[in-house]
């Protein structure tokens, strides 16, 4: 960045003119465009998150590979997770396109001064977890990133476009799972029921603080960078899911839940704010382990990383010479 | 195919159970891998050889009876993959060394069966193509960890040492299976040593099999690790009889 600015720095001229009529517009802001710098920061900060709840959302479904119990679904896990591992090259690819630097994103990620999504810090008791995650967290995801797909900043845009293709393949396979689950033993569908129960709240907390204390969305609704409000998308949510829930044969654990044929909408309970802002400070019941795994990967794969830079500096040094000679 | 007589059958069998176990083991370790590779490129490589050999493993296992019941149901004693690929992943540079001697058999082995006009063509026509790959990827990272940093290389030559002894029984012929087995030693050994050269790593001098474990993975005998692999892969399936999924 060659500016310093700080965003509420008087209007630009001529280049924040262009910028604000390119939103007005409904055009798409690319790399090389002028940008304000608080727009600039605010997308990193949101895509590095993103690209960081990719990578850390390996982990709870990672922990099923090994213990899938059909060779079926250990396929299926294996292709989702190396989907979230590819998910998460796209976003720091877009990422970088705004001048950060991927090495970087991981270093804040690991050191806790970027956040990942909260729902990842709760941890996969069963099986029926896996399909649970496939259809209420994917399922919240592609509430969030379908409309990103109409976000202002191209490279995010168009990221989101391959990233929801994907995700609603993984929503669909997890469902799948649970309705297979639920047609099985007693057992089976007990584990369902559990599932659900433990993931509902935290899956509705995925859309973040409510509007009234959202600090940051106003002004990425006004950017174009988010199109909806937390509230307004977890209320789609909850629409979406009931009727899923009814025709899987499950319950799903607000006693305050009902259809409102006035709004068109469900009611629903209160999530529990205290939990979700304890989990963001990372105080959930899995931050520290899925950190701690993060971390050693990282540390015990830098001799790989070196020997690759080594090696790579070594070949561009024999094909300098080769060519002189 | 001729109607195939009742040895034939069971040669049959047996020979998907053996190529099948290989490709279910090594996968399952790789699986092992997830979340925790050196960078996230690897992740996204590492899942997808273990992707490839998992379908592999299905198809071959279908061929001897069902799959689930197979990689689910039977213990150590009857696993028939080679030893080789149940070793620990250890560092990366032992699942490289791991990944170079097996994937460089694999694309021998389907290649030669490939050719052939024996039951496996088919399928080796179509597994040939994804070991191509897989050798690909591990002759690159031995070369990068071999000819990287003197860390890089010395975990490399311990790495190539110590998986040096299960390299034997690649070789050890398996009924069923069609093969002229010292031209697949020889082309293998010779793969193997250019890449090694080419990687600075000197070619291991012990044993290529320990004293009494040639061909032994085939007749179901294992290392101590691999009991703990299955109970990992093993327990769900098993805690719900009859269950589906």
């Amino acid at each position: 960045m060659t500016t310093s600015h700080s965003t509420e720095a008087p209007p630009q001229g001529p280049l924040e003119e262009h910028f604000d009529a390119t939103i007005a517009r409904d055009q798409r802001i690319e790399p090389r465009d002028w940008m304000p710098d608080g727009y600039r920061n605010t997308l990193i900060r949101q895509i590095a998150q993103h690209a960081h709840s990719e990578i850390i959302g390996m982990q709870p479904e990672g922990e099923w590979i090994t213990k899938a119990p059909s060779l079926r679904r250990k396929a299926i896990l294996f292709a989702k997770v190396q989907d979230e591992a590819g998910h998460g090259l796209y976003l720091y690819s877009a990422a970088e396109t705004l001048g950060a630097d991927r090495a970087d994103l991981t270093e804040r990620l690991i050191e806790g001064r970027q956040k990942y999504s909260s729902i990842f810090n709760y941890p996969t008791m069963s099986f029926a977890d896996v399909g649970v995650i496939g259809w209420f967290v994917d399922g919240a995801a592609i509430c969030n990133q379908v409309p990103l797909c109409r976000s202002s900043y191209g490279p995010y845009a168009r990221a989101m476009v391959r990233i929801c293709k994907e995700e609603s393949f993984h929503q669909r396979q997890g469902y799948e799972l649970l309705m297979t689950m639920m047609r099985g033993t007693e057992a089976q569908r007990e584990m369902v029921q559990d599932a659900v129960n433990r993931w509902w709240w935290p899956s509705l907390m995925m859309f973040g603080p409510p509007d009234d204390s959202s600090p940051n969305s106003a002004r990425s609704m006004a950017w174009k960078i988010k199109r909806h409000s937390n509230d307004e998308l977890r209320r789609r949510f909850v629409d979406m899911t009931v009727p899923q829930a009814e025709k899987l044969g499950v319950t799903l654990p607000d006693p305050e839940l009902r259809w409102n044929a006035e709004r068109g909408h469900h009611d629903f309970g209160t999530p529990d704010w205290d939990e979700l802002m304890r989990v963001i400070k990372g105080d959930g019941p899995c931050n520290e382990q899925r950190m701690e795994r993060r971390r050693s990967a990282h540390e015990e794969g830098a001799w790989v990383r070196e020997a690759a830079t080594a090696h790579a500096a070594k070949q561009a040094a024999r094909a300098e010479k080769g060519a002189v000679a | 195919m001729s109607t195939p007589t009742t040895h034939e059958a069971a040669a049959f069998a047996g020979a998907a159970l053996a190529l099948g176990d290989d490709a279910l083991v090594l996968s399952q370790r790789l699986g092992e891998w997830a979340g925790a590779a050196p960078v996230l490129e690897e992740e996204v490589a590492l899942a997808n050889i273990a992707l490839d050999l998992l379908g592999q493993a299905r198809v071959l296992l279908s061929l001897a009876g069902d799959e689930d019941e197979l990689a689910f149901l039977r213990e150590e004693r009857s696993f028939r993959n080679v030893q080789l690929v149940e070793q620990p992943n250890g560092d990366f540079a032992h699942t490289i060394a791991r990944q170079l001697y097996f994937s460089t058999y694999q694309r021998l082995l389907y290649g030669q069966l490939a050719a052939g006009d024996g039951p496996f063509s088919g399928l080796a026509a179509k597994a040939v193509k994804e070991v191509a790959y897989h050798q690909d990827h591990a002759e690159h990272w031995t070369l990068r960890l071999g000819d990287g940093t003197a860390e890089s290389h010395d975990r490399m030559q311990r790495a190539c040492d110590a998986l040096w002894r299960y390299t034997g029984e690649l070789f050890q012929p398996v009924d069923g299976l069609d093969l002229d087995h010292e031209a697949l030693e020889s082309a293998w050994l010779a793969s193997v040593t250019d890449v090694l050269g080419r990687a600075t790593i000197t070619l291991p001098s012990g044993p290529r099999t320990g004293a009494w474990a040639a061909g032994a993975g085939r007749q179901g005998l294992h290392t101590e690790s691999f009991g703990r692999m299955l109970a990992e892969m093993q327990h769900l399936h098993r805690s719900h009889p009859g269950a589906t999924w």
